[in-house]
């Protein structure tokens, strides 16, 4: 579950201008681009970045979810949620490899992620608070990542695709468990509803943000849109975002925090959307540069694991020298 | 009550099963590599769905209109029966592993011997489970053989897990009354003649891996009679949290 | 750096009369390791009844860069294919 403008990306690239050319005409035709295919070097490594980041959010993106696997309150609620981290965990293993194929190693994009280097999802280091957070972001971190990733189903590298097209399929069940919780929620005690209503209010916001910076302050999404590595712009993602959530919202009987969202007819091409008000770009960039309240917490968890697991790691690796040693000196 | 022997016999397997999935589902993010949590994930999905099963049967036997959440959300640490094994605290890999071989090496035979119930639904709770605990016993002991017979850490830390833990083993084969009599009754296995089964499972890992089981002159017995240690009750209250302090809010 | 778990690439089997198919890949210290780890990333929905796990390094491709020399020359072979040939309609099916 990810959708960010890719943060810092790099398509600086030094080939020549036939190559760039005929490197074009491919992702032009549709044509899709395998990891040992000539690209340019700025492709590879807007790549390897957005793959990186989109992978370490889905680890990251376990944590907050995961703080509240024991304290789920039914054994219906305990199960669904033991899965659906599950996913994240393997959505991130899928897209490693998938970057793997572009000659970076998964331990090389972990210690990136380590020492804050790589960046992933600003979304994450908000604090999960109450049970209504996970619902809220199975709804709305869900569906805001849902409308990333099935564009990048068609992405032209054929690995990230790959990947994508069993991501979108895994995940098509995340939104409907967090809105199946809101929906409870807003059904049951007031005090539920409260809940409800104080983890919209708290993760709305962020959600917006979750598409990254506006069009005209996205410094290099019309590379990555060229090479077709994104097909849909921040602002028209965020946009189709906030008009399939409002009617979610008012379904539930819970008020968007937002006082400048209404309906205007003219968006959309006439069809209608939703104007909304000013998004804190401060806040933004506060949380994605690392002072949000919970990217120190979440970066020392991934680090605890890495390296507390690391005895483990190498337990195995010994394990097969000496079985492989074995095995040679039988023969 | 149909049959209050087999209510607490159930009750006494879906607690086992329950508090398992929440040792495990407290690594969930935090293991040694991410394939692992995957794995420990799969198995916690394994316990939860057989711990649902027991507490929907033993609600269904004990007829008062409880669900599998009155069961297993709204009773406290006396009221508990699980082994004192399932509650002891993950430690690290090792021991999770480890903790994880000795339980599943038993389920196995027993889920086995349960296919022969004269009980319907529980023969039906046992096919599913035994299989799973066939893949269990199987992953933990891939690992505890790695770790017993790694690097000089791991083996000193395996055997750490052993010291730790083989005194919560005999628990395993003890019965309670109601466990006897249901086993009386042919509803379930009678737990104690399973400890050849058990050790078959787990002498060729553990030789593998360079351990060996010690004698447990003084074992750990008490979770059947409600008697626990301390970790059980701050389990409880993480688990239970939301239930107890929302009286009757459906979720 | 320390030594890094190995990469394996994973193929699944969906059911039986089907060819094991490339699905993704693991990380893993060993084969058997990498069996449980392609069965618990790979299998949870019923995926398929049959696994395949290669270290990545045992595989051999061809080079991209040499596509139009390997691939190309097939493409006037035509009489490789059964439309080539002219066979009268009267015939019937062959």
């Amino acid at each position: 579950m990810y959708s960010q403008g890719l943060i810092g990306a790099d398509g600086r690239t030094e080939e020549s201008e036939a190559f760039l050319e005929a490197f074009q005409k491919r992702i032009d035709a549709e044509e899709k681009i395998e990891p040992k295919d000539a690209m340019p070097e700025g492709y590879r490594r807007t790549l390897i970045r957005q793959i990186g980041q989109h992978a370490h959010s889905e680890i990251v993106g376990m944590l907050p979810e995961g703080n509240w696997i024991t304290r789920a309150p039914s054994l219906k609620r305990k199960a669904a949620l033991l899965a659906k981290v599950q996913d994240e965990g393997g959505h991130g293993l899928y897209l490693y490899a998938a970057a793997e194929t572009l000659g970076v190693s998964r331990e090389q994009m972990t210690e990136e992620l380590h020492s804050g280097k790589a960046k992933y999802s600003s979304i994450f280091n908000y604090p999960t608070l109450s049970w209504a957070d996970i619902g809220a972001i199975g709804w709305l971190v869900d569906g805001a990542a849902i409308m990333n990733q099935i564009p990048l189903c068609r992405c032209s590298f054929g690995p990230y695709a790959r990947a994508m097209i069993r991501i979108c399929k895994e995940e098509s069940f995340h939104q409907r468990q967090g809105y199946e919780i809101m929906l409870t929620l807003c059904r049951g005690t007031p005090e539920q509803k409260e809940m409800a209503q104080d983890a919209l209010n708290r993760f709305w916001w962020p959600a917006l943000m979750m598409f990254g910076p506006h069009d005209k302050d996205s410094a290099h999404s019309e590379q990555s849109m060229k090479w077709k590595i994104k097909r849909f712009s921040n602002d028209q993602l965020r946009q189709k975002f906030i008009d399939a959530t409002v009617p979610q919202a008012e379904y539930l009987g819970l008020t968007v925090p937002d006082p400048d969202l209404r309906w205007d007819p003219e968006l959309n091409d006439g069809k209608g959307g939703y104007r909304h008000g000013e998004i804190d770009w401060d806040e933004f960039w506060r949380v994605v540069k690392g002072d949000g309240v919970m990217n120190r917490d979440r970066i020392a968890a991934r680090r605890k694991a890495w390296e507390e697991g690391a005895w483990v790691r190498e337990a195995a690796l010994a394990h097969a020298a000496k079985r492989e040693g074995r095995r040679a000196a039988a023969e | 009550m149909k049959d209050e022997n087999l209510f607490n016999a159930l009750i006494e397997l879906a607690d086992d099963h329950s508090i398992l999935c929440h040792r495990l589902g407290e690594w969930c993010g935090h293991a040694p590599i991410l394939e692992e949590d995957l794995a420990l994930t799969n198995m916690a999905l394994d316990l939860i769905g057989t711990a649902r099963n027991l507490y929907t049967y033993a609600a269904e036997i004990e007829g008062r209109g409880r669900s599998e959440d009155d069961l297993a959300y709204l009773r406290n640490e006396r009221q508990f029966r699980n082994l004192l094994m399932v509650e002891r605290p993950n430690g690290d890999f090792a021991h999770t592993m480890l903790r994880q071989l000795f339980f599943a090496a038993f389920m196995e035979p027993y889920w086995q011997a349960a296919l022969e119930s004269r009980d319907e639904t529980l023969r039906g709770i046992a096919g599913k489970a035994v299989k799973e605990m066939g893949y269990h016993i199987r992953h933990a002991g891939e690992w505890v053989i790695r770790l017993g017979d790694g690097t000089e850490e791991s083996a000193q830390r395996m055997q750490a897990a052993m010291e730790a833990l083989h005194i919560y083993v005999d628990e395993l084969f003890h019965s309670s009354p109601a466990a006897e009599a249901a086993a009386l009754a042919g509803l379930l296995p009678e737990r104690g003649a399973l400890r050849t089964a058990w050790l078959e499972n787990i002498t060729p890992i553990l030789a593998e891996a360079r351990l060996e089981l010690p004698e447990a002159p003084n074992p750990q017995i008490g979770g059947r009679a409600g008697l626990h240690g301390e970790d059980l009750g701050h389990i409880l209250c993480e688990m239970q949290y939301l239930q107890r302090s929302h009286p009757g809010a459906t979720w | 750096m320390k030594e890094e778990t190995p990469l394996w690439e994973v193929f699944i089997r969906p059911r039986n009369g089907l060819a094991h198919r490339h699905v993704g890949s693991v990380h893993a210290a060993d084969a058997v390791l990498a069996l449980d780890a392609a069965r618990d990333v790979y299998t949870r929905r019923g995926e398929g009844n049959s696994i395949w796990v290669v270290p990545s390094a045992a595989i051999t491709a061809s080079d991209p860069a040499h596509a139009d020399e390997t691939f190309d020359p097939t493409a006037d072979k035509i009489y490789r294919h059964p439309t080539f040939y002219d066979i009268p309609e009267d015939v019937g099916h062959m």
